[in-house]
């Protein structure tokens, strides 16, 4: 995840009805968001219009497992068994609708063979991520999904991407953010949704999603990426050696972080999420700590609409 | 009258899908309030849910029928991550209604979800 700035300002997205892919020619190591990123953009395309260039080395296999060459006109050259592909990973999915959601839920998520209480936390993560594109980003190609499991670390990389609206566009109907940036923070924010100005949300739409997952990355000590149009931020991760459960703030800016608002343009979102599952609490422990937080940010927004007595 | 409603049947062993939850809110729960009856939610067998999907369950019955909603929507067999986002919906429901012209409850006031 370290590297995601690095991959995205080297993505040339000028003509966006056509796609090369390049690899480095001595070693591929990819995380799931910025595979999400590179399908999304080869769907766009189209197959006939996306090929993979240059020389792969063997560790190139991996992008074939996780499904990229099918998405291109480029055949594979790497030969293996499909019974070798036992591995802990979620290879590219597509999600249109809310029933490929819940099988996908259900069905694909045992793929990367997670205790029932680390589950929950992808189930979850997923869940809400997956349910945001559906809802909001108006993105014809639907959702697009990848994640990984690594032993070594222990820990859970996600990627979901989309090419819709964009955060920009989703919440300048009732917020008018004026930069990608000022929309991402908006979008962060606690009890702020693109569908109403009310306290409390629509009957639908409270504002909670990308809060509570960026919680739940700061809570479990990993990274949490979200790119947008030109902007990304970035929190970054809380230090092993700061003992006790990391503090949430309602305000996104108050956490540690990079931001930028001068990425390549990109007419979509992508999310990525790390999750240490050495690090993860009780999941109605960490889900209580990003409630507490959570009903204080509307509390403190409502004080702030409170009239001022007026001196003289 | 007691109206109770398998959660399981309907959503699976994870309920994250908000259309599902939205039927079940306007056709089902809705309607029952309305009529005084008491809605038992019962989440045997499901391991999770998400915020959203608890959310577009029972918020628009706390917002349109606040007491009622406190009183007659009863959970049952929620595990404790359940039970987390149900009381997390409940708390923000109510500081957000608060002050509003209608509102009858106050910090002191604050109403818990009801588990069986």
């Amino acid at each position: 995840m370290r590297n995601f700035k690095g991959f995205v300002e080297a993505l040339d997205l000028s003509h966006p009805s056509k796609l090369e892919i390049t690899t480095h020619d001595k070693w591929v190591t990819v995380h799931p968001a910025n595979l999400v990123i590179v399908a999304a953009l080869a769907i766009q395309a189209g197959k006939e219009n996306t090929k993979i260039i240059g020389e792969v080395p063997e560790t190139g296999r991996y992008l074939d497992r996780m499904g990229l060459y099918d998405l291109t006109k480029t055949s594979s050259p790497f030969v293996y068994h499909k019974k070798e592909e036992a591995g802990r990973f979620v290879p590219i999915k597509i999600i249109k609708t809310s029933r490929d959601q819940s099988h996908f839920i259900t069905d694909v998520i045992p793929l990367l063979h997670l205790s029932e209480k680390n589950a929950i936390v992808v189930k979850y993560i997923i869940g809400e991520l997956v349910r945001n594109v559906l809802e909001h980003s108006f993105a014809k190609n639907g959702a697009i999904v990848a994640a990984q499991y690594y032993k070594k670390t222990n820990r859970v990389s996600i990627g979901i991407c989309d090419t819709g609206i964009g955060i920009w566009k989703s919440m300048n109907a009732y917020w008018h953010p004026k930069t990608d940036i000022d929309a991402i923070t908006l979008a962060l924010t606690p009890g702020i949704t693109g569908t109403t100005r009310k306290e409390g949300g629509t009957a639908e739409n409270a504002g909670a999603g990308l809060f509570f997952i960026k919680s739940i990355a700061k809570i479990t000590r990993n990274y949490f990426v979200i790119y947008s149009g030109k902007a990304e931020y970035t929190l970054l991760k809380y230090k092993k050696r700061i003992k006790g459960m990391p503090r949430l703030y309602a305000d996104p800016v108050r956490d540690p972080h990079s931001s930028t608002n001068s990425m390549p343009s990109f007419q979509g979102t992508v999310v990525a999420v790390d999750i240490s599952l050495d690090e993860t609490p009780e999941f109605n422990d960490l889900l209580s700590s990003i409630g507490t937080v959570y009903d204080k940010a509307i509390r403190e927004r409502k004080q702030e609409k409170y009239k001022k007595p007026k001196f003289i | 009258m007691k109206k109770s409603i398998k959660m399981l049947k309907i959503t699976g062993n994870f309920a994250e899908n908000k259309d599902i939850a939205k039927k079940l809110r306007i056709e089902q729960i809705m309607p029952a309030l309305s009529k005084g009856n008491e809605v038992i939610l019962d989440f045997n067998g499901i391991s999770g849910a998400t915020q959203s999907f608890i959310h577009a369950l029972i918020s628009d019955p706390i917002r349109k029928l606040r007491s009622v909603a406190f009183s007659h929507l009863v959970y049952k067999n929620a595990n404790e991550d359940i039970r987390e986002i149900i009381s997390i919906v409940y708390r923000y429901m109510q500081e957000s209604l608060d002050g509003n012209d209608d509102s009858q409850t106050t910090l002191k006031h604050r109403k818990s979800s009801k588990h069986i």
